[in-house]
């Protein structure tokens, strides 16, 4: 890791980002911290999935800069890049899993265009991460279209830890999943973190997520992220969204239980 | 009494040559008593080193030897404890299947698979026939903006294209009959080759399979990745008939336009054959039609016309059914648009041949 740049893992310095005369982020800041997990939430339309877009250089910033690992990714050369890019793992809102691989073929994408390694090896490490991610052994051989929505998100997510990733990146992660799937899903969140020493930026709505595994919060409104820290920080901020958001009916359901 | 020192770095890139290793391992029954992981020196250890130790753990475990972990520090204990969670590796199912056994189920497959295809083909006319019979009955069902709109893009969007091929072929027909029948002192009846030939079979015949590859195709593809993203079930749920909103207007506009298409098909060839005329018999435009017209009666230009509506049903319905055969998958998608185009010109080749048998059998 280069100087300067301390224990963040993503540095993200004055973004812009406009989509015609529509300005989505103004001079966005944002540091992640390694080994932490960081909860994004802001209404509809503030821009949540274009930042996760963005840091991940599929849509080129236009103003400002992002660092991961330290690096300016966007200035490097293709192949540089792709060394960098395979230490992330990112789990799209529905999976966007391959539709002509088996579930056990998506996971092994990776294995097989990045590492050398023999197929029984292969097959044996995606029957462990779809296990790890919570679906039956028997997933393994079943097409993307022959899954629940859930379930494509687990599947989503054994192939985003498949080459044990610095950083996961979710896109949304409990949306469309049962309370109980939810729940599972974010202790699952919550164990990888423990054992991998995983980085997770996580796009969602789900206040249970938030109080449950967020080590921290960034709220995104007016163009900028106008609050960054834990719930408690969140509680007592007298932003009128935050507290809306954080004190509405569902926000104290969901404090109750935690 | 066997001990493991592990050492450096235990990632996914690096496992697979200690993975050879640990798998050549005998763990037969009762060889090994006790086996000692020690991972003090390693650096980095990540999930795939967790599961080909813990495979290799089980199976030693299996053998009858006492396990112990050693200097593992906190995440490492946690990670060998949950894959110890998910149970025991499972072994990899695998179905090898003879290479006969293979060809021989192909060949099954195939031949269920055509006997389906033939009894849903039948329903889905069945299902057409129906829904055209109910829009007779009550025309105001019928969606007209649909039906203008697939009449402009099937119809009226070809014509630069037929217009263009039809009278090239037209060209070449003549040019190559006028050279061949020269041979024979009888150039001047390239003109009843043209004509015939042209009028009865290619004008049309071209026209179809254009219209299969360009319309019959999209029509595949539109309604096929409506059926992905769940949209004809959301019309369905509205109350909405799939068939009435997306495939009569298409059979009808098609049904319409075809012969209408084969019509200006059959002008362009015959404009092909009267300028290679010109240039290569001397033929005067006035005397070129009047050869025409001597060559052709009405019935010669009706078999080519009354071919054109059966053809239009059929190119549209195979594209539809089609659509509507799509599974979740883009990959589906792409299948079945090949499969309507294949299907859709061998149909109308087949019915080509069939109507050729019917007029000859009534004299035409």
């Amino acid at each position: 890791m280069s100087a300067g740049t301390g224990d963040n893992i993503i540095e993200v310095e004055g973004l812009g980002t406009r989509f015609g005369d529509n300005v989505i982020h103004e001079n966005l800041d944002l540091q992640v911290k390694r080994g932490e997990v960081i909860g994004i939430v802001g209404g509809s339309g503030t821009g949540k999935s274009v930042l996760l877009r963005t840091i991940l250089g599929l849509k080129k910033p236009d103003q400002g800069r992002i660092r991961v690992f330290g690096e300016y990714l966007q200035d490097m050369p293709e192949a540089e890049r792709r060394a960098y890019e395979r230490r992330w793992g990112v789990l799209f809102q529905d999976g966007a899993l391959f539709s002509a691989l088996t579930v056990a073929q998506n996971v092994q994408v990776p294995y097989r265009e990045h590492l050398h390694m023999e197929a029984d090896l292969m097959d044996e490490l995606a029957a462990a991460k779809i296990r790890m991610s919570g679906l039956p052994a028997n997933a393994c051989s079943l097409y993307p279209s022959e899954l629940s929505g859930g379930m494509r998100k687990r599947a989503g997510l054994a192939r985003a830890l498949a080459l044990d990733p610095e950083i996961l990146f979710l896109d949304e992660p409990t949306a469309g999943l049962d309370p109980i799937g939810a729940a599972a899903f974010d202790e699952l969140i919550g164990d990888l973190k423990r054992t991998l020493g995983l980085t997770v930026f996580m796009v969602t709505h789900d206040l249970d997520s938030l109080y449950a595994i967020c080590d921290r919060i960034a709220v995104l409104a007016e163009r900028q992220v106008i609050l960054v820290g834990t719930v408690e920080d969140m509680l007592v901020s007298d932003h009128p969204w935050i507290h809306e958001y954080f004190h509405g009916p569902r926000a104290r359901a969901a404090l109750k239980e935690s | 009494m066997l001990v493991f020192r592990a050492s450096g770095e235990w990632v996914v890139a690096a496992v697979s040559g200690v993975d050879r290793q640990l798998r050549d391992i005998d763990a037969g029954h009762g060889r090994v008593k006790q086996a000692v992981f020690d991972l003090g020196e390693v650096t980095r250890f990540d999930t795939s080193a967790a599961v080909i130790l813990s495979r290799c753990a089980y199976a030693l475990e299996q053998g009858g030897a006492r396990i112990e972990f050693r200097n593992l520090n906190e995440a490492q204990s946690l990670l060998l404890d949950k894959l110890a969670q998910d149970g025991p590796p499972e072994p990899v199912e695998k179905h090898d299947v003879g290479l006969y056994a293979h060809v021989a189920g192909n060949m099954g497959d195939a031949v269920l698979a055509v006997s389906r295809e033939t009894v849903g083909i039948v329903e889905f006319l069945g299902d057409v026939v129906a829904a055209v019979g109910r829009t007779i009955r009550r025309p105001a069902r019928l969606r007209w903006v649909p039906f203008v709109y697939h009449m402009e893009r099937a119809g009226f969007d070809a014509l630069p294209l037929i217009c263009l091929l039809t009278f090239l072929i037209g060209a070449v027909l003549a040019q190559q009959g006028a050279t061949q029948l020269a041979k024979f002192g009888a150039d001047y009846f390239t003109v009843n080759m043209v004509t015939i030939v042209f009028l009865r079979e290619v004008g049309l015949l071209l026209t179809a399979i254009i219209v299969a590859g360009r319309s019959g195709s999209a029509f595949t593809a539109e309604i096929g990745s409506m059926k992905m993203r769940e949209e004809i079930d959301a019309m369905r749920t509205l109350g909405l008939d799939p068939m009435d909103m997306l495939i009569l207007p298409r059979v009808l506009a098609l049904v319409v336009t075809l012969p209408m298409l084969a019509f200006v098909a059959d002008l362009m060839g015959l404009l092909g054959g009267g300028v290679v005329s010109y240039f290569m018999l001397g033929m005067s435009p006035g005397l070129y039609i009047d050869r025409v017209r001597d060559a052709a009666d009405f019935w010669t230009f009706a078999v080519g016309i009354i071919k054109a509506p059966f053809m239009a049903a059929l190119i549209a319905m195979v594209g539809c059914r089609a659509g509507l055969l799509v599974t979740g998958s883009a990959e589906s998608v792409g299948q079945q648009t090949t499969h309507s185009v294949v299907r859709s010109i061998f149909l109308v080749i087949i019915v080509d041949a069939i109507f050729a048998m019917f007029f000859t059998a009534v004299g035409v």
